[in-house]
């Protein structure tokens, strides 16, 4: 089933201040994807790509300057704000950076809750505090501590948290930013490991919006490569990882560091 | 010749002093490259810091141990010897470049102060000096570079001042920390090369502070593991990868994502690193290993508990991977 999908989709962003004559820049240029329920589609690219401007499009945290963009057939671009409110239980933000993504002056569970405060509003406190623990059990963390606040918490526990945050009104889709950029390797195996059991048992799709090669190769169903702004070549991925045909593919995937000392190639 | 010799440092604060660093030793010799591999945490970073001993304005200060600059204790330096080793002799390349340059500085005033400090050069033999400092790192508008500030460069490029300005006073050894981590992946395998290239040129001694075995595959001779403020392992970079002994260094390279087949779950270490002051009395990454016994938990386990050449491992239950 179709659950999201990008048509023709472009971002103008203007620079420029009071003094300034005002610049435009073409950030996210005529960019077309769909995401059907249950599949990861990755998003590849280095800075400047565009790439978390269109998880922001796509989240509706910023305007489209041209395209539409569909949820279930339905127009996310032209919805009202009261429409948008309901559009959002369906589909659910991620971020990089698990400190400044917290409120530090509510405790988790409050953080946590949030969003059951607009989607499920009939829910009385005890109810809520129940489908907390629940979720931050699945979560990976223990329910004895949704009464601390974020700064009691590592970087991979915040992470956790942040998902937690993110599934607790049941969205069908997820939009992960660099999810795991800011972990060390062995909370980011942690992490990757956790989406993969809650995409199993929930059956949630990823928009996941990643730098990072080696993690989207092993997260990926379908990957789009960004490149200034534009898609440069979209594919399944392990055709796209093993066969590259954009040059720009080709170059990135060269780029990536070696596995072993032998592969080392003598630079004097 | 650079050693760090049973080195323990401990962060101050108002009630107690707490060891985040307990006996560390190692040796770089001339030419050589050692990476500093662990993660957040683990006190890397803060081991490399004390060879200039930056720490000292953090509140960190030596409890133990040594470091020897050609067998001259960097403790006992006066102020003047310091600031004379610090760039002059042994050059530091930070993880930001993003806040290593001063914002209200140009590059030219930075790299000129630095240069006829360290140097003694006139104002316009040091411009050339820089110039041809930054044309060795591929930026060929030197001149033009100069006259701008930090924020008008890109990432890349500030790690490439960076690196000139550390090249340009004719260092002998190089302490980098992360020096690749914010960057691109095509921009870090240009960094990487650069380094390479400058590191082999030079005959260059070389700490390098990482978490990407990326990175220590492409330039490490030698490579430390450090976990919860303690060497696991020491060995060369073939028995570290080839051969990894120490249950946790096993685990770090069977973490990343390209070390196992489509499907398949990562393997994980399950917890976290505990922060100094927590650590267990015995081995540090006991809580957390498979294969721990009581012999692990009661008391400490020695750097060379398991041995095979120069290749060492603070474990009593080594299996060798095949």
């Amino acid at each position: 089933m179709m659950l999201l999908e990008a048509k023709h989709i472009s971002k103008i962003f203007q620079s420029g201040g009071l003094l300034e004559k005002g610049q435009e820049k073409l950030a996210v240029n005529d960019v077309s994807f769909q995401l059907k329920a249950g599949e990861t589609l990755a998003i590849v690219g280095e800075s400047g790509s565009g790439k978390s401007t269109v998880a922001r499009l796509v989240m509706r945290l910023i305007e489209a300057s041209y395209g539409e963009i569909f949820w279930q057939g339905q127009d996310v671009t032209t919805m009202s704000p009261r429409q948008l409110r309901q559009h959002r239980h369906h589909i659910q933000m991620v971020f990089q950076d698990p400190f400044a993504s917290l409120n530090p002056r509510m405790r988790i569970w409050e953080s946590v809750a949030e969003g059951l405060r607009v989607h499920a509003a009939e829910l009385n406190n005890a109810q809520r505090r129940e489908k907390v623990a629940e979720m931050l059990e699945r979560c990976g963390l223990s329910a004895s501590t949704m009464q601390r606040y974020p700064h009691q918490f590592s970087g991979g526990q915040r992470q956790r948290i942040g998902i937690a945050r993110a599934l607790m009104v049941e969205p069908k889709v997820l939009v992960l930013d660099e999810p795991v950029s800011a972990l060390d390797v062995s909370v980011q195996a942690q992490i990757l490991n956790l989406l993969a059991d809650i995409q199993a048992q929930m059956g949630v799709a990823y928009l996941f919006i990643s730098h990072d090669l080696s993690v989207v190769r092993h997260i990926a169903d379908r990957v789009l490569v960004m490149f200034q702004g534009n898609v440069v070549e979209e594919g399944l991925a392990a055709a796209v990882f093993s066969n590259p045909q954009h040059t720009y593919t080709q170059e990135l995937l060269a780029a990536r560091p070696i596995a072993h000392p032998s592969e080392r190639k003598d630079v004097v | 010749m650079l050693e760090i010799k049973g080195l323990s440092l401990a962060i101050e604060s108002k009630e107690a002093a707490i060891i985040a660093v307990q006996d560390v030793s190692l040796t770089i010799a001339a030419g050589r490259v050692v990476g500093l591999v662990g993660e957040s945490g683990c006190g890397k970073t803060l081991t490399a810091q004390s060879i200039l001993r930056l720490g000292e304005y953090q509140g960190i200060e030596r409890v133990h141990g040594d470091i020897l600059w050609h067998g001259e204790s960097v403790f006992d330096m006066s102020d003047t010897r310091l600031r004379k080793m610090r760039g002059g002799q042994v050059a530091m390349i930070f993880q930001e470049p993003m806040t290593a340059l001063n914002p209200v500085f140009s590059i030219g005033s930075q790299m000129l102060e630095v240069i006829r400090l360290h140097l003694g050069l006139s104002k316009v033999k040091a411009k050339e000096h820089a110039i041809q400092y930054l044309n060795d790192v591929g930026l060929d508008e030197g001149e033009q570079l100069l006259k701008q500030y930090p924020d008008a460069l890109s990432g890349g490029m500030r790690q490439r001042v960076l690196i000139a300005m550390a090249m340009s006073l004719h260092p002998e050894y190089i302490i980098a920390d992360e020096p690749t981590t914010a960057l691109d992946v095509s921009v870090q395998k240009r960094i990487i090369a650069l380094l390479r290239k400058l590191q082999q040129e030079k005959n260059l001694g070389m700490l390098l502070v990482t978490h990407d075995f990326g990175l220590v595959a492409e330039m490490c001779d030698d490579v430390v593991v450090m976990y919860a403020g303690e060497m696991v392992e020491s060995g060369s970079v073939l028995d570290i990868f080839d051969h990894p002994a120490h249950p946790y260094t096993q685990a770090l390279m069977g973490c990343r994502p390209e070390m196992v087949k489509d499907g398949e779950a990562l393997t994980v270490i399950e917890g976290q690193v505990p922060a100094p002051g927590q650590w267990p009395k015995g081995c540090h990454f006991s809580p957390r290993c498979a294969r721990a016994s009581d012999a692990c938990q009661e008391s400490p386990i020695a750097m060379d508990a398991w041995q095979h050449g120069e290749h060492q491992a603070r474990c009593i239950h080594v299996q060798e991977q095949a």
